[in-house]
């Protein structure tokens, strides 16, 4: 009886990988990444390079795509073995200053008008891509626009109408991007959801939004659907796309994908008009989206965007970005980002660029090899990773290799920003420069993938000067946004050659912003959002009659117009002392070190400012390998003395870096611990895009804060682990708390005099 | 797990039903020396099924696989095959008639990738003769195509896309046991024989595993023999198990009579002898 059980059981089913790249920062993009260089100035272009085009692509033959497999061996490790290389030599402004955003989005005002009109105009033109058995397919704008339009009558033959809830779960699939666009074609609503949301958050969205209509992309996330449904309304319809494992589920509300094209089809051969009145019927104030936040407080929140405040934002954000029909982007983050909602599903509708899809959320580098994308969204974990890559990988090469990467990247370093900003530079480092891109830049971002990135941005949290600088030096066009869900993400944008260090830019066109008197920041745009989904408190709390909507972020304008986020207004807090406590601005420099995967930082209403640290398992792992120090788990590491000498020592110099600053030279970091587990968004303790729920760490561990507060040398601990299915465990430590030195502050006050 | 799918999944186990014998052994003996490693073994193996041979250490488990993939030839006893009594065979021709394996321990080129690992798998389908592969041309390249959609369709299926251009040596070990596993499925077997698939794996690798070799099972309807120690796991897959002990079969039956049956729980608790 038992033993076919488990077949489909989701106790086979391994847990999500929580890898950085599925872990997207998303919600609030607020950002204080160190500036970058929105230029090149000389570059190198490699032979391989070339190999990564588009054409290539589409014409790629299953045995030729052996182009990565030498690369594969050397990447990161650039070899000399480029030097045969063509070069070319670009100074000052390139782009193509074509404007190609050509579509008139007061007419064509929502997303199925605008994918008649791409069809119409662009037929031929690429639309998406995913990779099937190791090629790339290719669907043009007007395969693209058929496929939808047998999806949305295939809908309406099940019975989803207008103003219907049509829940999305997967990765980054075309058909999942293509029900986005069916759904709105007949008038229903699509609400993307996190595909590693555990059931009972799934559950209370599924609830919440009233959703009827689902499509999943395979048998784990039906699964979930279903398990959800027991102690539930159940759905009317589950639609899935990858048919494995699926033929045992007898549920006769469980629809492949294929079936319900063929419906479709054949709902559109007995209807012909259906389809077309459906999308003529289509009007810009309707809700396009519902995206639900992850919210750092209490239930998700549904924000509900219309066809207007969508479009009309990502229409600005391109003309203002200049992006063109024939740019390319990888969608590899969650579609239930509003994030990817705009870069990879609106800007390619009101653009015309094509959108792939990766094959796999682990192969998303290698695509991203492949691909060489010349539009690019990464969080800052994900220019981490790929740092911390890269280093590890470069620490394995050859001594020559070696020697060759760090003297050229110092260059670059030294003179790429100096040479970005237009400053005089040595012939002799020019040339060096020049010779550093041949050698080893050019080949490393080929091998990266980022080649051909014409624009890139990050947002979301704070990027460390020292991984700032690193893509710096390698010539990326990269810039720091600002925006929320509430704003159909673009509230600043840091505009081509002002880009700063410690800015989020200057307000997106059509975006007014203003600084309350709390210093809290408010915006104004036509991206504001309808509102919070049966939820008018909420509204009412964030957006004001007059459409200015609260950030919750602190921050203020500078004299060139710039916006600067100092921390979320409510985390900003006062120790005893009666100084100023902004635990994001201590954690954020904390984090700089690849060694820190997380902090945490209490001061608020404390004598001094103590922290957790969680250790980044790569980075300390590997610098653990080299000491020889053995360890079998996460635990052992983050308990080893030698790792408590080695944070402790990062730590000093966050506090010396501190005491250099007026205003924080009291928030030095006197206590602090290393957790035994890292900080899980299963366990409630981050949100889905990985920020941390102050209240609820602090709640969880009391104990230790306490401790940490005491003059205690230890603390034990009983913490609990959540699994995806559910189930719960708990773990006990006895943690040590560490003592770090502080330079007194008159001490600090009289560095500071004696440095003057 | 929903008790709706548990439902199904119930009434799907039921309905399991083998009619049709694709392998017999009968009165197999096998002996090294003064060694018998099996002696007079006789069981069958019914098309579609998932086989589960079990028995502590030195039962003779990885001979009888040996047996049946032709690696050794027994001293006595046959072996009848897809309805034809097998004349003794090489473990190439038995390859060729459709059985593929896996190993305890890993056999795969460490120096190739995963990609080119797999394509070993479809070695005994290539009709092109070397010289013809080396050309790379006409025939001898569609042909690799076809192959290669096969091979892709194997690493789709056991989702290792991300480790395709990998060479196998830096693989960790259930990565590499799954390649192996991918090699097999690629020469597309009627029978199947996995010899400890799961040994070394941790409890995540091992559900995966379990996972890929029902899938299989179920997918392509391939029949699979497997020698397992982990005996939660072949209680939980199998849908009749043999049991073997110093080379004697002393049970077979369901997952739920050898469970029961008292002479595999002494073998396995050993008994007192007073």
């Amino acid at each position: 009886m038992q033993s076919r059980c488990m077949k489909s059981g989701s106790s086979w089913r391994r847990k999500h990988d929580k890898s950085g790249l599925k872990t997207p920062k998303g919600g609030h993009l607020t950002s204080r990444i160190r500036a970058t260089s929105d230029r090149l100035t000389f570059y190198a272009t490699v032979a391989t390079s070339f190999r990564t085009n588009n054409n290539r692509l589409q014409s790629e033959k299953n045995t030729s795509d052996e182009t990565g497999s030498q690369r594969n061996d050397s990447a990161a490790a650039p070899s000399i073995a480029y030097v045969g290389a063509t070069i070319r030599f670009l100074s000052g402004a390139t782009e193509n200053d074509a404007v190609t955003v050509s579509v008139d989005i007061s007419t064509y005002d929502t997303f199925p008008k605008l994918l008649q009109y791409n069809a119409r105009e662009r037929g031929q033109m690429p639309a998406m891509r995913e990779k099937a058995l190791g090629i790339w397919q290719t669907w043009n704008w007007a395969e693209s626009a058929k496929e939808i339009r047998s999806l949305a009558c295939g809908l309406k033959a099940l019975g989803c109408n207008a103003g219907d809830k049509l829940a999305i779960i997967g990765d980054n699939r075309p058909r999942l991007y293509w029900s986005m666009a069916a759904a709105q074609s007949i008038g229903a609503i699509p609400v993307p959801v996190y595909q590693d949301m555990v059931a009972d958050e799934l559950g209370y969205v599924l609830d919440h939004a009233e959703i009827r209509f689902a499509i999943a992309e395979d048998q784990e996330q039906v699964d979930k659907l279903l398990l959800i449904s027991e102690g539930h309304e159940p759905l009317h319809a589950i639609i899935y796309d990858d048919p494995r494992g699926m033929r045992h589920y007898t549920e006769d509300y469980l629809n492949s994908c294929d079936s319900v094209i063929e419906k479709g089809r054949a709902y559109d051969a007995a209807n012909p008009d259906f389809f077309d009145q459906s999308v003529a019927a289509t009007k810009g104030d309707d809700a396009a989206v519902m995206a639900y936040t992850s919210g750092t407080t209490g239930r998700p929140k549904g924000v509900v965007l219309s066809h207007t405040n969508v479009l009309k934002t990502a229409y600005n954000a391109a003309v203002r970005e200049n992006l063109q029909e024939t740019d390319n982007i990888l969608a590899y983050l969650p579609m239930a980002w509003i994030g990817d909602h705009i870069f990879s599903y609106a800007q390619s509708y009101v653009v015309g660029f094509c959108v792939s899809c990766p094959e796999s959320p682990d192969t998303v580098l290698t695509d991203l090899r492949e691909l060489g994308p010349s539009y690019f969204f990464a969080p800052p974990t994900i220019f981490e990773n790929l740092l911390t890559t890269v280093m590890i990988r470069i620490e394995d090469a050859s001594w020559i290799k070696r020697k060759m990467f760090h003297y050229f990247m110092e260059v670059a370093r030294r003179c790429g920003p100096k040479i970005l900003d237009g400053a005089p530079v040595s012939v002799t480092d020019r040339i060096l420069f020049w010779l550093g891109n041949i050698l080893v830049i050019g080949p490393l971002k080929n091998n990266l993938g980022l080649s051909r990135v014409r624009l890139g941005y990050t947002a979301g949290e704070a990027i460390g000067p020292d991984i700032f600088n690193f893509y710096r030096g390698l010539g990326l066009n990269l810039k720091q946004l600002y925006g929320s869900t509430e704003a159909s993400v673009f509230v600043t944008i840091q505009p081509d050659g002002e880009i700063k260090p410690d800015t989020v830019g200057t307000p997106a066109p059509e975006v007014e912003l203003r600084i309350a008197e709390n210093g809290e920041v408010l915006f104004r745009s036509p991206g504001v959002f309808q509102e919070y989904y049966k939820n008018p408190e909420a509204t009412a709390e964030t957006k004001t009659s007059d459409g200015w909507v609260h950030t919750g972020d602190a921050g203020f304008i500078g004299e060139d117009g710039h916006l600067r986020i100092i921390d979320r207004a409510k985390d900003v807090g006062k120790l005893n002392n009666g100084s100023i406590f902004s635990p994001k601005y201590i954690e954020n420099k904390l984090k700089f070190f690849p060694t820190i995967s997380e902090a945490v930082t209490f001061g608020d209403g404390h004598d001094y400012v103590s922290a957790f640290i969680n250790i980044d398992l790569n980075a300390v792992g590997n610098w653990a390998e080299k000491q020889n120090i053995s360890y079998a788990s996460y635990q052992e590491l983050a308990a080893s003395p030698l790792v408590y000498d080695l944070i402790a020592e990062q730590i000093a110099q966050v506090n010396a870096d501190l005491m250099k600053e007026e205003k924080m030279a009291d928030s030095q970091i006197h206590r602090f611990l290393i957790l035994n587990k890292e900080l899980d968004a299963d366990d409630g303790e981050l949100t889905r895009t990985r920020k941390v729920r102050r209240r609820i760490v602090a709640e969880r561990y009391k104990a230790l804060i306490d401790a940490l507060n005491s003059d205690q040398t230890h603390c034990e601990i009983e913490t609990q682990v959540t699994f995806e299915d559910g189930r719960t465990d708990t773990v006990k430590a006895d943690l040590e708390i560490r003592n770090v030195d502080v330079t007194s502050n008159e001490a600090g006050t009289l560095a500071r005099h004696a440095a003057e | 797990m929903t008790t709706m799918v548990e439902e199904t999944q119930t009434s799907a186990a039921q309905a399991r039903v083998f009619n049709e014998t694709l392998l017999s052994v009968d009165d197999i003996s096998l002996s090294f020396g003064g060694v018998k490693a099996l002696d007079s073994v006789s069981f069958d193996i019914r098309k579609g099924e998932v086989r589960a041979i079990i028995g502590p250490n030195g039962a003779g488990k990885s001979s009888m696989l040996n047996v049946i993939n032709g690696f050794y030839h027994p001293n006595e006893g046959s072996i009848t095959y897809k309805g034809t009594k097998r004349p003794e065979m090489r473990p190439d021709q038995s390859a060729q008639s459709g059985i593929a394996r896996t190993f305890q321990n890993i056999a795969l080129f460490r120096g190739m990738t995963t990609l080119d690992n797999i394509m070993t798998g479809r070695n005994t389908k290539m009709h092109r003769n070397f010289l013809w592969q080396a050309l790379h041309w006409g025939p001898a390249k569609a042909e690799e195509l076809e192959h290669r959609t096969i091979v892709e369709n194997v690493i789709d299926f056991l989702e290792i896309q991300a480790i395709r251009k990998t060479p196998v040596g830096r693989l960790p070990y259930g990565l590499q046991k799954r390649v192996e596993l991918g090699r097999a499925l690629a020469a597309e077997p009627d029978l199947l024989l996995l010899d400890e698939p799961m040994a070394g794996m941790n409890s995540e690798e091992k559900e995966d595993m379990c996972r890929f070799i029902l899938d299989v099972n179920d997918e392509f309807g391939t029949t699979i023999a497997l020698i397992e120690h982990d005996m939660s796991v072949v209680m939980d897959i199998s849908d009749r198990v043999v049991v073997l002990d110093y080379g004697r079969k002393i049970a077979d039956g369901t997952p739920d009579e050898v469970r029961s049956n008292q002479g595999v729980i002494d073998a396995y608790l050993g008994v007192s002898h007073d």
